[in-house]
């Protein structure tokens, strides 16, 4: 992992404080996830310059320490906030230009045409901020945030005032503009379903502390995690490839590290990534292959790596596939089967869930 | 008693004074207001009252200290008086002086509210655009803040228009210097010429509805930004 943004502050406010020290990629979407009143919103206003504390770097560059103090207006930020914040006197197209025109001409690297494109705003251009959607807006404030040709994108909450529906129609084009124009971004969210559609780099933070910070597949399967993550997603997180659909059984094929995971039709082309999430209560163990029939589509070859604490009559097992993957089995099966750290085990799974159903996590 | 009698020299003289007064508070009220709506000093409630005290003094209280203040000895009237030979009182410019005091709140009052109501997240969201506070203050401040001023400047105009103790006091009598509206109605009411304060307070009362008309109707059009 390149670092790309280190920064460290320390935010004391009565009834809270904020204490951390981050360091993070210089690519993809880090998500920071953690319960309201956690310190996500105050851990991005520092790191956009609104509240002044501790010190940051990115790209090598100092923006703030004890000397140095880059005020907002002259960060190369992109700020996207849970409200669009559009400004109602100005239409669709003024409120794109506004830090477009503001930005010194040696630094846009991002233009209108681009940013129209990549966010289909084609249509909206001319029109009034009070004739648009609640998900019309937000696309208008990413847009508008995107064309100060930021080094890295701020997101908070963005998608929490949308109904699901518009949730779905915004999640794709945040994936494109980390992938197309490689801007880095910081999302916040206490949303899981967010999450899990979006994140590759996870920080959990709770009480103004950071609980954990690393990449999702880690994050997801950490025994430790469990509580942060919370009891129904603790599983894990896998990128996956779509191999082929098999449209007589209405199952589409995916690619996982060389291995074989089936799952219902999906409407995405072979070639394409697919992600998706296995709950650790619906992962159980053999230490055969199945012998004869089954009815279990799913079953992978692992190792196992740790062996977690008990809890009341379950425990939580982390296997290696390849990619982390956890399984809650119970203390009796434990004993049965007699694990070690380093054993193969056959992983057999009895449910996938896409991770762009969001209905479903 | 003929109408032709009727001098509307103060008439002329009012909207002057109300005019000259209103651009004078636009352009102080509106760093006194906007400082009042985003400062955590404790010197707010101190300022917050002074720029209230207009509003419950009795004019001639405050036009007393302002003769005072004004006059051939004060500490305005004083230095003037020094420098162009003549004092403040009983002038033009002493009853501009005098009305920008006595209509500030009517004016710094209906801003503040307005950039209280905005908050910071307009600022915040133009400097996270790379604008500058004064950069953000013209382009994005200034616009949302359009009720806000028309209320200002009307409530500002028909207060200066209407005044009458601090004139009488500061300002004395003077035809064509201190001369306004309210005090030639008086006069007339003093010498019991009914017809032409009749017509004078008639065109005073006429010209504010129609003022204040004109102010509601231009406000309805003008939208409502609730942030």
């Amino acid at each position: 992992m390149t670092e790309f943004l280190k920064a460290a502050f320390k935010v004391d406010y009565p009834g809270f404080n904020l204490d951390v020290d981050l360091k993070l990629p210089a690519s993809g979407i880090t998500v920071v996830f953690g319960p309201s009143g956690s310190g996500k919103t105050t851990l991005l206003r520092c790191l956009a310059g609104l509240e002044k504390s501790g010190r940051m770097e990115i790209a090598g560059k100092v923006w703030q320490d004890e000397n140095v103090f880059i005020p907002v207006n002259k960060r190369a930020i992109g700020m996207v906030f849970q409200e669009a914040r559009l400004f109602p006197h100005l239409n669709v197209r003024e409120n794109l230009l506004y830090g477009y025109k503001r930005t010194p001409l040696g630094l846009r690297k991002l233009h209108l045409e681009e940013v129209v494109r990549v966010l289909a705003l084609e249509n909206l251009l001319q029109r009034g901020i009070e004739k648009l959607s609640g998900g019309e807006k937000q696309r208008v404030a990413l847009g508008r945030a995107l064309l100060t040709s930021p080094q890295i994108l701020l997101m908070d909450e963005p998608l929490a005032a949308l109904d699901t529906q518009r949730k779905t129609e915004i999640i794709p084009f945040i994936r494109k503009i980390e992938k197309e124009l490689s801007i880095p971004i910081i999302y916040v969210t206490h949303s899981m379903s967010e999450v899990l559609q979006l994140v590759d780099t996870m920080v959990i933070l709770k009480n103004g502390k950071v609980v954990d910070c690393g990449p999702v597949e880690k994050v997801f399967s950490d025994i430790h995690l469990r509580d942060a993550i919370g009891d129904q997603h603790s599983g894990a997180v896998l990128d996956t490839t779509v191999l082929e659909h098999d449209t007589e059984f209405g199952i589409t094929r995916l690619d996982f590290m060389g291995q074989e995971l089936s799952v219902p039709i999906q409407n995405i082309n072979p070639g394409q990534e697919l992600r998706v999430h296995i709950h650790s209560k619906d992962v159980s163990l053999a230490t055969q292959p199945p012998e004869g029939l089954t009815s279990v589509l799913n079953i992978l070859k692992t190792k196992v790596k740790k062996i977690g604490k008990n809890v009341g009559y379950s425990v939580d097992i982390e296997l290696d596939a390849g990619r982390p993957l956890l399984a809650t089995i119970t203390r009796k099966s434990l004993s049965n089967l007699n694990l070690q750290p380093g054993q193969s085990i056959f992983a057999f799974i009895k449910a996938i869930r896409m991770v762009h159903d969001s209905e479903n996590i | 008693m003929e109408l032709n009698s009727l001098d509307f020299g103060p008439v002329w003289l009012t909207l002057q004074l109300a005019g000259v007064t209103v651009v004078i508070l636009l352009v102080i009220g509106t760093p006194m207001a906007w400082w009042l709506a985003h400062t955590q000093s404790k010197m707010r409630v101190g300022i917050e009252a002074v720029v209230a005290l207009p509003l419950v003094l009795p004019p001639t209280v405050l036009g007393f200290y302002l003769l005072i203040m004004l006059g051939p000895n004060g500490w305005i009237g004083g230095p003037v008086q020094a420098l162009t030979g003549a004092p403040l009182s009983f002038t033009f410019a002493g009853l501009v002086f005098a009305s920008t005091l006595y209509s500030l709140p009517f004016v710094v009052q209906p801003l503040q509210s307005n950039f209280e109501s905005l908050g910071n997240v307009p600022l915040e969201t133009a400097a996270s655009l790379g604008a500058s506070r004064w950069d953000a203050f013209f382009s994005v401040i200034l616009p949302l803040s359009r009720r806000g001023y028309l209320t200002a400047t009307v409530l500002g105009f028909a207060h200066t228009l209407g005044e009458f103790g601090v004139v009488l006091m500061v300002g004395g009598n003077i035809p064509g210097k201190t001369k306004v509206i309210s005090i030639e109605i008086y006069d007339r009411v003093e010498v019991l010429e009914y017809t032409q304060a009749h017509i004078l307070s008639a065109s005073l009362l006429l010209f504010s509805f129609l003022v204040l008309v004109m102010v509601y109707s231009i406000n309805k059009k003008l939208p409502v930004h609730v942030s």
